[in-house]
């Protein structure tokens, strides 16, 4: 049985599509993730999944259950973590998670093992009103309120969007402890690095899916010959190598610009192009490609 | 059943940890009776009294130094013609005036019975009703020793009073402000209060996640509800509280039938709170659509503040459709005329078909998902 099945999936809100046609496949205990950009379709994507809309056509199911039909049961076998904070702010820490625990008929000694080692970071502030909490524990808490029933499916919607960079790391290193518990793990983020972390991602953009594969599967299905370029001047520097006609693509990457080329095209006729249009100390590297590479050729732009 | 609680328990945290909320539910009925307290008096002195007695007998003399020797009363004129009692009135010399019938002392007399006619200030209607009282009861004391000491001679007397109030004959009171006051504030607090609570889930997004979970939307909804039906029946008994003790009104009826009417009344506010958080999807939304939606025809088509009867027969009709105006009138019915069951079973009857239909419509709308 699969934690989660989507077939064909389209929904549309009046004229605009926010999703055209997904469909994959979960395992229980894989860690799967949605990888896009804002406005591609991934909290339409999980709120069909988590039952709370309706799709337009295709079907999907959830611990086998159908989304449709069985919808009040799959709502007791699920974890969902909206993407923005879904928590009462005027409730403290320990009642808020409390409240969800006896929401789902269940106590936080019984599940205790599973947050243990999560919410023994938000312990020393439980009595502290949820709303006074940092960006990073409140999603520690959400997690927390998200696990205390031992869903067999978890939900999150963008778990790390408007965390700091040390509590996504500690974030993620959660959910892969929690993927040993068996517990499916339906994760989507607008952060390239994050997707390596994952078991298996599937690449979104404007309401498809570009590719569903590992990490290692979609960087390794990336056939081009990619550089990054370095040279005094960066934003006019990518301007000139979008001018050169054997340069197929080139996007700002952090410190240095990734650019794909047609195959023949050497370095030293890079750097030569480039001197010609005045560029100097023009630094090329071969470098191999990863998931934001691999993202921007699916996504064609 | 434990989801229930502590679903309810989290509701009422979220009522006591916000200051607003608090004081509109909690201060808010207090401040609004003890205004209105404090517009009514209650206690009567000096009754600025007018007499004419075209007579001039022994009897009305009597009579007149019985209102003089009275604590309540001060004689400020003694009238010379009927004409000139008009004219004290206009030139607000006097509360209250005695007019005695021609040959009053004769008719007691011969036929057992003389004619007292008291024309009082009917403007503020409570203080109007306390100087008939005294001034009837001033007149049956005296009746009652005059028929002690002459029993032989006549057998009884009788004095009859004849009440004429003038400026508010019909005795509008502002006792009929108590009724209103509940009606208003009750709509406001389960209402207003029980649908911006539902939408700040919404708003929130923390609907989304009490959808994802076991508890069925029917058991959020009615959770969110119990604590402002309980904190209304507080409120009804504060109100009552309040204007049996603070403002003196006489609770004619059956504090049973009264509280009846109430929780009923309640009832639908609460159904049509539930209603509205499904229509809208913010605060702002649900605060416009029940200030503007109930307070305002509350307040105006109601009866609180307008006569229905003086009203087009366009608004009267409407006004129908106004769950506050079968309260009040039910209220009033009950506390202030103190009718029986049979008076206001229209009443009773009509809010609880207002609320079966709203409470049917309210959960139709509800949603089990967020579209």
């Amino acid at each position: 049985m699969t934690a989660v099945s989507a077939i064909d999936l389209e929904k549309s809100y009046g004229k605009v599509a926010a999703l055209k046609g997904v469909g994959f496949d979960v395992a229980p205990g894989e860690l799967f993730g949605i990888i896009g950009p804002d406005g591609a379709g991934k909290t339409t994507l999980f709120r069909i999944l988590t039952t709370l809309i309706l799709a337009d056509k295709g079907s999907a199911s959830v611990v086998g259950l159908d989304v449709v039909n069985d919808y009040k049961e799959i709502r007791k076998k699920v974890g969902y973590m909206p993407g923005r904070f879904s928590l009462y702010q005027d409730l403290t820490v320990e009642e808020n998670l409390k409240f969800f625990a006896t929401l789902f008929n269940t106590t936080i000694e019984q599940n205790y093992y599973l947050i243990k080692d999560i919410y023994v970071q938000i312990e020393p502030f439980k009595k502290r009103r949820a709303g006074a909490l940092s960006g990073g524990m409140k999603q520690k808490l959400a997690l927390c309120c998200a696990l205390i029933h031992k869903p067999e499916v978890l939900f999150l919607d963008e778990p790390t969007t408007g965390v700091d960079p040390v509590s996504r790391k500690e974030f993620w290193e959660m959910l892969r402890r929690l993927k040993e518990q068996g517990i499916a793990i339906l994760v989507s983020t607008p952060y390239m690095d994050e997707a390596s972390l994952c078991d298996r991602i599937a690449l979104v953009d404007d309401g498809t899916f570009l590719g569903i594969d590992t990490p290692r599967g979609i960087v390794d299905s990336y056939k081009e010959i990619i550089w990054s370029v370095k040279a005094p001047g960066m934003p006019k520097l990518l301007k000139a190598l979008r001018t050169i006609p054997e340069v197929k693509t080139a996007f700002a990457f952090g410190d240095v610009h990734h650019v794909t080329v047609k195959s023949g095209y050497t370095m030293d006729m890079l750097k030569s192009d480039l001197g010609q249009k005045g560029f100097r100390d023009v630094e090329v590297e071969k470098i191999t490609p990863n998931i934001e590479d691999a993202y921007m050729l699916l996504a064609g732009k | 059943m434990k989801q229930f609680f502590a679903f309810v328990q989290k509701e009422f945290y979220h009522i006591f940890r916000d200051r607003r909320t608090m004081l509109i539910l909690l201060a808010m009925p207090v401040v609004l009776i003890i205004l209105f307290g404090f517009a009514i008096t209650t206690e009567v002195n000096n009754v600025r009294l007018g007499v004419y007695a075209p007579s001039q007998d022994e009897m009305t003399r009597r009579i007149t130094e019985r209102f003089a020797s009275n604590r309540y009363f001060e004689i400020v004129s003694i009238v010379k013609s009927r004409d000139q009692s008009d004219e004290i009135y206009r030139n607000n010399e006097a509360d209250l005036v005695v007019v005695f019938e021609q040959d009053f002392q004769n008719n007691l007399m011969h036929t057992g019975s003389g004619a007292v006619q008291l024309i009082v200030d009917g403007s503020e209607p409570n203080t109007a009703s306390l100087m008939q009282n005294y001034a009837t009861s001033v007149l049956s004391q005296f009746q009652s020793e005059m028929t002690s000491t002459l029993p032989s001679r006549t057998g009884s007397f009788t004095i009859i009073p004849q009440v004429k109030l003038l400026y508010n004959p019909q005795m509008k009171s502002s006792y009929n402000f108590v009724p209103g006051v509940m009606g208003l504030i009750l709509i406001l607090i389960c209402a207003m209060m029980t649908s911006i609570s539902i939408v700040r889930e919404k708003e929130r997004g923390t609907m989304e996640v009490l959808l994802v979970s076991p508890m069925r939307p029917i058991g959020i909804i009615l959770a969110k509800v119990v604590p402002y039906f309980c904190l209304s029946i507080v409120n009804v008994i504060t109100i009552l509280v309040l204007a049996v003790f603070v403002l003196g009104v006489p609770m004619a009826g059956s504090i049973f039938w009264i509280m009846i009417l109430s929780l009923v009344y309640i009832f639908v506010a609460l159904a049509l709170g539930i209603t509205i958080s499904s229509l809208v999807d913010n605060q702002v939304g649900a605060m416009l659509a029940s200030a503007m939606g109930l307070m305002m025809p509350v307040m105006v088509l109601s009866g609180m503040i307008f006569p229905i009867e003086n009203m087009p027969a366009i608004l009267q009709w409407l006004s129908t459709i106004i769950p506050a105006r079968w309260y009040i009138t039910g209220i009033k019915k009950i506390m202030i005329e103190g009718l029986p069951l049979e008076y206001f079973a229209k009443e009773l009857l009509i809010l609880c078909i207002m609320g079966a239909v709203l409470i049917t419509v309210s959960l139709k709308l509800f949603k089990n998902r967020l579209e």
